[in-house]
């Protein structure tokens, strides 16, 4: 790589000095000048002070994966400096600011080093501390729009976009994407060999984060309950909930809001509420991550066992335990399969960008409502917190929810006696009645053993009726699940299986494959239980890997317990250090063990 | 067992509510707890609470969590919704349920090792949340279920059925729900009918979190001598501060004149409480005096009952959460859902 439109950069800061919006510009600047881009925001658990990294990649050809190594870094951490030369590929360049002495840790055979009086220009223009502060942000903005040739238009009306309305901020704002700009164009030969030209291949898409388009989904599902525990990374999805609320759902004749969002005391408050809002008859969900999925767990055990509908939006983070809580992983597909004691299996949706955050939100309602079972969404923090570009989201007006079956009161007037979890249809959904309605609607929801009139029980074969029907559920589930996604070569003989945010990189790698002559098919899995359509895929090839952000192969164990799939017939690809995936680790790993398989 | 339903008999003399019931039709399953449990007649209380006040059984909707109370919820109002959930969290499928659906009367029946131990955070939370509910907590000191482990409503120094002594301090839900700003807090004694359908009626009708401590003595573990919930400790240290009458709109206020002072609090759609203290210094409308009066019956020995605190201008949960009158669950899909053109119009805003 790297070219015209074909790099990677990233600027190394640390938290709470205000790098956001200068890295947002960047991005957004990019991206309007018709060029893919993807951004990767690298932060610690922490307000102000820890290393954090926004990487950027520019793509002609619309690759969205992290790359595995940078052509720039802008090192203005210290405290990284080592870590973010070992990053830059040879030939690269680093861009430091040259207000203080060229720090020994920086300078890298192979590597030009570029310096900037970012500091020094700052405080000569600007008189507040503080935007001495934030505005070297935007100067080191400029110099990236130099170097890069980053349109200086787009970028100028971009902060008119954002400051307009601050007379001030604005004014001090282009001040300082000037003084970056002037200072490389008259110190640095700009543009660097790999820059920006305009392209046209933006226009069908936004740049939008999965929390967002997840709350989005939720909102156009006409979720009315959303119960949550701030937990990162799953926070900004009720939030995003909440402002999309506040737009939308806010009555303009009363003034009244069409919304409950409330903020529990902890995760199990949370899944308990959206249990008691499923069961009234609303569509609710919770969002939270792994530390709350293991709180919920006897909660989810209730819902599968007296058959209420609930969406919980599962940002996955690194586990166990605190973990890692700003980093990335797949590492909760076990515990939401199989979550809480007893035997249960849950429904589960693996978007893979924040396109189909939106469209799997709102198919994980119509699910939960007509399995009236729980759903688990599993995104993660790469899906859910950074800025993805993907296609412009689309709305059918046509839609209409699917409660399932639920008896109203003209329904129960026409049937003999109500028995909640009678399996009239064979398909193990029994209808349900919302509670308040009158006549034979009336039941009692019990965790304690039930029989299928709702009954309390203890009889072995009672108990036995209810659970199997709730097995033939889920088996039934299978086939209404969405399907996996293929991307098919001739003549392929090894098979690439893997899951949500794996996906740019897999498929970036069978690229990279083919090139060295490894024909591979990809299969992306996107849902729990597996379809029919997954199972005829596995065992044609000759190798067989399956690529997942965890230690233990959790997908695979899934694929083995599920289908019968043959544990040692699938090569595991692990990764689970908490970045995103790069491209590199699947043709690494797919690679050398290709060159030791005996021919 | 619950499941074998008592023979409804009709009499002809049975009296009929304004919905044309009988105390009959609120009733529900058999009562599988021991003879001569306090929670029976606590079941009891509501059945002819309920039927005095006219719900219409299929618009309420029992809540319950874990424990020989939460079993309750079976035992009575077999025409009503039921969701007996999991131990100490009937607080917050309440609330969900409450938050979808705000049109149903949500009753609430938990016991001391739901609400005070495991439960304590989600009790104490749903108070703060000021959810729409009767909150009836059966209190007896003791774990029934798994046979007679102190709770943590047990006072220090009274004893086990083995005759151990509880050293930790007792937490009392009254004082825990007036600190914690309830609009609603009571207590009463599951053998003193009389005074407990007016409190569960009033509670029935408050506009928030009505919260009704009831001493349940549990027969099997906790009704022996050296208990302070046993019948005889309760009966013989029950002091009544408050007594309450509860007037319904439709009746004629047909109230005796009586030389003390009566406080009238007005309830949300018409219905009114007459209070009458026992203390001059007593005023059940204010917190600070409740919280001060049920202290100083605590120091003397003696257990504070009846409606000790209301204030019927609270700030309830849907107030807060600013929700229309018609149930969330009735607002239609078209206002729910902004529509593909809004769709087309904010995605301008994500490039």
């Amino acid at each position: 790589m790297s070219g015209v439109n074909d790099f990677a950069f990233k600027i190394a800061t640390a938290n709470g000095t205000g790098s956001a919006s200068a890295n947002g510009l960047i991005m957004q600047a990019i991206f309007r000048m018709g060029i893919p881009v993807t951004g990767k925001n690298v932060f610690p658990s922490n307000i102000q002070g820890l290393p954090t990294w926004y990487e950027i990649r520019v793509s002609k050809d619309g690759y969205t994966a992290r790359p595995a190594e940078v052509d720039l870094v802008v090192a203005l951490n210290p405290a990284t400096y080592a870590k973010d030369v070992a990053t830059v590929r040879p030939g690269g360049y680093l861009l430091y600011d040259s207000t203080w002495p060229l720090d020994p840790t920086l300078v890298k055979e192979g590597i030009t080093i570029l310096g900037i009086p970012f500091g020094r220009m700052c405080v000569e223009a600007f008189e507040r501390d503080r935007d001495r502060t934030l505005l070297r942000n935007i100067a080191y903005a400029g110099a990236l729009a130099a170097l890069l040739e980053i349109d200086m238009p787009i970028v100028e009306a971009l902060l008119n976009e954002k400051y307009g309305h601050k007379k001030r901020l604005l004014d001090a704002n282009h001040t300082a994407i000037r003084l970056g700009y002037d200072y490389a164009k008259a110190h640095i030969q700009c543009p660097l060999p790999f820059h920006l030209e305009k392209m046209d291949a933006t226009r069908g898409s936004v740049v939008i984060d999965g929390n967002t388009a997840c709350a989005l989904g939720a909102l156009y599902a006409g979720a009315t309950v959303g119960a949550w525990y701030p937990i990162t990374p799953a926070t900004a999805l009720m939030e995003a909930f909440g402002s999309f609320c506040e737009k939308y759902r806010v009555d303009p004749e009363t003034g009244f809001n069409n919304y409950a969002i409330l903020q529990a005391e902890d995760e199990m408050s949370a899944a308990g509420i959206v249990i008691g809002a499923g069961w009234a008859g609303a569509r609710a969900f919770t969002n939270t991550s792994g530390p709350g999925i293991s709180l919920m767990q006897e909660f989810i055990g209730l819902a599968y066992y007296t058959d209420v509908p609930a969406v919980f939006f599962d940002v996955q983070r690194c586990g166990p335990a605190t973990g890692m809580p700003t980093r990335t992983q797949q590492a909760d597909l076990l515990s939401l399969a199989y979550a809480s004691h007893g035997d249960t299996k849950h429904l589960i949706l693996f978007p893979a960008n924040p396109g189909e955050c939106f469209e799997l939100a709102v198919a994980s309602f119509d699910l939960a409502e007509r399995f009236q079972t729980p759903v688990f969404v599993a995104s993660d923090l790469d899906i859910g917190m950074n800025d993805w570009m993907v296609d412009r989201f689309t709305w059918d007006d046509g839609y209409q929810p699917d409660r399932g079956k639920v008896l109203d009161a003209e329904a129960l007037e026409k049937v003999q006696r109500f028995s909640r979890y009678l399996d009239v249809d064979g398909d193990g959904i029994a209808a349900r009645t919302l509670p308040g309605v009158g006549g034979k609607g009336a039941y009692f929801v019990r965790g304690s053993g039930h029989d299928k009139h709702a009954a309390y029980t203890e009889d072995s074969d009672a108990y036995q009726e209810l659970v199997d029907r709730l097995r033939r559920k889920f088996e039934h589930a299978a086939t209404a699940m969405p399907a996996p996604v293929f991307h098919r070569r001739e003549g392929a003989d090894v098979a690439l299986v893997t899951i949500g945010g794996c996906d740019a990189a897999v498929r970036e790698a069978a690229d990279r494959l083919a090139e060295s002559g490894i024909v591979a098919d990809v299969m992306r899995i996107r849902a729990f239980p597996f379809g029919p359509e997954v199972r005829d895929f596995l065992g044609r090839h000759e190798h067989t890997f399956v690529i997942e952000q965890n230690r233990d192969a959790q997908l695979r164990s899934l694929l083995t317990i599920e289908l019968g799939v043959r544990r040692d017939d699938m090569i595991p690809v692990l990764d689970y250090g908490g970045m995103p995936l790069t491209a590199k680790v699947v043709v690494d790993a797919v690679s050398t063990h290709l060159a030791g398989v005996p021919a | 067992m619950t499941s074998i339903a008592k023979p409804l008999v009709r009499h002809k003399q049975s009296r009929t509510n304004a919905l044309g019931l009988t105390i009959r039709d609120y009733e529900g399953g058999m009562s599988t707890l021991c003879a001569g449990c306090g929670h029976d007649s606590v079941t009891a209380a509501l059945i002819q609470a309920a039927w005095e006040l006219d719900l219409e059984p299929h618009r309420v909707g029992k809540m319950s969590g874990i424990g020989c109370s939460s079993k309750t919820t079976a035992y009575f109002m077999k025409q009503s919704h039921g969701f007996n959930s999991v131990h100490g969290r009937m607080p917050s499928v309440t609330s969900g349920a409450a938050a979808a659906n705000r049109t149903l009367t949500y009753i609430g029946i938990s016991g001391d090792g739901d609400s005070l131990s495991i439960g304590l955070g989600q009790l104490s939370h749903a108070i703060r949340r000021n959810v729409n509910m009767l909150y009836v907590l059966e209190n007896n000191g003791v774990y029934g279920l798994t046979k007679g482990q102190f709770s943590a409503s047990a006072d220090v120094g009274s004893k086990s059925k083995k005759g151990e002594a509880n050293e930790q301090s007792p937490i009392d839900p009254v004082l825990l729900a007036l600190t914690l700003g309830a609009t609603f807090v009571a207590r009463s004694f599951s053998g003193d009918k009389k005074q407990l359908v007016p409190i569960l009626k009033a509670g029935l009708k408050h506009k928030g979190f009505g919260l009704v401590d009831v001493i349940s003595p549990c027969v099997s573990f906790n009704d022996h001598e050296g208990s302070t919930k046993s019948y005889a400790f309760t009966r013989e240290h029950e002091v009544e501060v408050v007594h309450t009458d509860f007037v319904p709109l439709r009746r004629e206020i047909t109230m005796p004149e009586t030389e003390e002072d009566v406080a009238v609090v007005q309830m949300h759609d018409g219905v009114s409480l007459r209070m009458r203290s026992t203390s001059e210094q007593y005023d059940p409308t204010s917190r600070d005096s409740a919280y001060a009066h049920v202290r100083a019956c605590q120091a003397r020995g003696e257990i504070a009952t009846g409606l000790l605190f209301v204030d019927e201008s609270g700030r309830d949960m849907h107030d807060m959460l600013n929700t229309p009158p018609t149930p969330l669950v009735e607002v239609p899909f078209e206002r729910l859902c902004p529509g593909r053109d809004e769709l087309e119009a904010l995605m301008e805003r994500y490039r």
